[in-house]
């Protein structure tokens, strides 16, 4: 126990870079998946075209080939960057598809009669999706976008797998330098991904739960 | 996908030339952008004072002239399909048991179940991977086989239940009534019918399951990619990498874009093929997962208030 215990602060830093991971490519694919969607909708069909592709190519991929362009073939390429940031594009690229869906997702669910009534009172495109769609899908699209954050946070540890010492990566070698206390050692890793996933979790099943009820 | 044309006006002649331009310049870009990348890869770089050729040059792609290199390839990508079918087949069996287990009318099954399902789902597949692989020492194959059968049954356990849950009641009244037995009911009449009606979104959930075989690349199991870039790229050395690696996101690409095309098929067929009316929503969309429990809870709630127990009280 003692043991275990003394080994708290390598953990804890662990902690923190999959935290930095966790907040840094969720906002990052916040923003590129919010473009992509928007693309999704939008009247001009190659734009459309292009974040339908986008979306079935990201999401198609193994996030651990990803990680592989980024870490090896991106480097053989010529990139020059610190590990951490090629693991921040990997985790965006991979989370911005499944946000776009989440958010066009939420978008498709806001009754239609609702863009009607804004489109037969005189409102524009911009003007429909900006006043009266988006402000309606936003609410519906919360519990699935944490559901995507839950992911994320789980996806966090394929970067211990290349090269970025977060929680997975600093587990694996606090396994490896004590034998004796393996079990412990993963239980704690488990709890510290738990300490973020289930309160996320429980959080989105709640307000889905409220929200489909007045569906 | 069909509330998008309503959003803007059936366009005149002027929108349309706007959204022509638009389009065609929104093309040129995106297609600029494609040959520039192309062209920077095919370009000739500079290395430590060696001119190394372009990405595109066939001193870089001839050894997939060699069949030995394909039937290497292909051995990769069996290990991968066998990793994934063997944890598919577990996962489901799981996955009915876990629903069985979430579902029973005996407290002291359902919520230990409860809480060993949300324990499983919070935790990163790679972990249990190494726990597997560490406190087990079951070798690297069934570590993966393992931790995907445990993370995906629970995964396919929920969504079996919200199908349970999504039934008409009189389809277990009925059963009941002509004296099956509760167990026999649930495997005989619901089982087979929430199945069909979950299907497509089990189908997206092992599509998820074969793209996380890969994860084996960490924890040293030899599927596609530690078998095309590791054994085949250090076999023919660096200067392959960049072909390999295209081949193995080309070879990714074909088997889980057939799946999910499958998954999408699948949902369509059984929407216009169950008669009752449903959105066909995306099996391949995170929400989906999402809404089918939340659907399921509401039910179970929902059975309760009526003062019926969980289930119309017959279990009691």
């Amino acid at each position: 126990m003692e043991q275990l215990w003394s080994l708290m602060p390598i953990f804890f830093e662990g902690f923190r870079v999959t935290l930095l991971l966790l907040v840094v490519s969720g906002v990052l694919a916040l923003v590129l998946g919010t473009v992509i969607a928007a693309m999704r909708i939008s009247p001009v069909p190659a734009l459309r075209g292009f974040a339908a592709v986008w979306t079935e190519i990201a999401r198609n991929t193994p996030l651990t080939l990803v990680f592989f362009f980024t870490a090896f073939v991106l480097p053989m390429l010529g990139v020059r960057a610190p590990y951490i940031l090629l693991a921040f594009i990997a985790l965006t690229y991979y989370t911005s598809p499944f946000v776009a869906e989440a958010l066009r997702s939420g978008i498709n669910g806001v009754p239609i009669g609702q863009a009607e009534a804004a489109r037969s009172i005189g409102l524009g495109f911009g003007q429909t999706v900006s006043l009266v769609v988006l402000p309606q899908a936003f609410r519906m699209t919360i519990p699935p976008l944490i559901n995507v954050f839950i992911a994320l946070t789980k996806n966090t540890s394929v970067a211990g797998g290349f090269f970025v010492v977060e929680l997975f990566a600093t587990t694996r070698q606090l396994a490896n330098d004590n034998g004796n206390i393996v079990i412990p050692i993963l239980l704690t890793a488990a709890v510290l991904y738990l300490v973020i996933t289930v309160p996320l979790g429980f959080v989105a099943a709640r307000l889905e739960k409220r929200w489909v009820v007045k569906r | 996908m069909t509330g998008t044309s309503v959003l803007f006006d059936a366009p005149g002649p002027r929108a349309r030339r706007v959204s022509l331009i638009l389009s065609i310049v929104s093309l040129v870009a995106i297609l600029g952008l494609v040959v520039w990348v192309g062209m920077l890869l095919a370009a000739p770089r500079e290395s430590g004072g060696i001119t190394l050729p372009g990405m595109f040059d066939p001193s870089r792609w001839n050894i997939f002239a060699d069949p030995q290199v394909w039937t290497s390839i292909g051995r990769g990508v069996v290990a991968t399909l066998q990793a994934a079918a063997v944890a598919a087949v577990g996962a489901i069996i799981l996955g009915i048991v876990f629903s069985l287990m979430r579902s029973s009318s005996i407290a002291w099954v359902r919520i230990p179940t409860a809480w060993l399902l949300e324990f499983l789902r919070g935790m990163p597949v790679l972990l249990m991977m190494l726990f597997i692989l560490l406190v087990a020492s079951t070798g690297a194959f069934w570590a993966v086989v393992i931790a995907l059968v445990l993370y995906n049954g629970t995964l396919i356990g929920e969504i079996l239940r919200a199908g349970l849950a999504a039934l008409p009641r009189g389809q277990r009244e009925a059963a009941l009534s002509v004296g099956m037995r509760e167990f026999q009911s649930k495997m005989l009449v619901e089982f087979p019918q929430a199945f069909r009606q979950m299907l497509p979104i089990i189908v997206a959930q092992l599509v998820v399951l074969l793209k996380d075989t890969s994860l084996g690349y960490i924890v040293g199991y030899n599927e596609i990619i530690r078998n095309n870039m590791n054994n085949l790229g250090s076999f023919y050395g660096n200067r392959y990498m960049f072909s390999l690696f295209a081949v193995t996101l080309v070879i990714y690409l074909v088997i889980n874009l057939t799946l999910s095309w499958f998954a999408r098929w699948l949902s369509r067929r059984t929407a216009s093929g169950g008669g009752r009316k449903r959105k066909t929503a995306d099996p391949m969309n995170p929400a989906a997962l999402l809404e089918a429990e939340a659907r399921a809870d509401e039910a179970d709630r929902a059975a309760a208030n009526r003062g019926l127990g969980k289930y119309d009280g017959t279990g009691r």
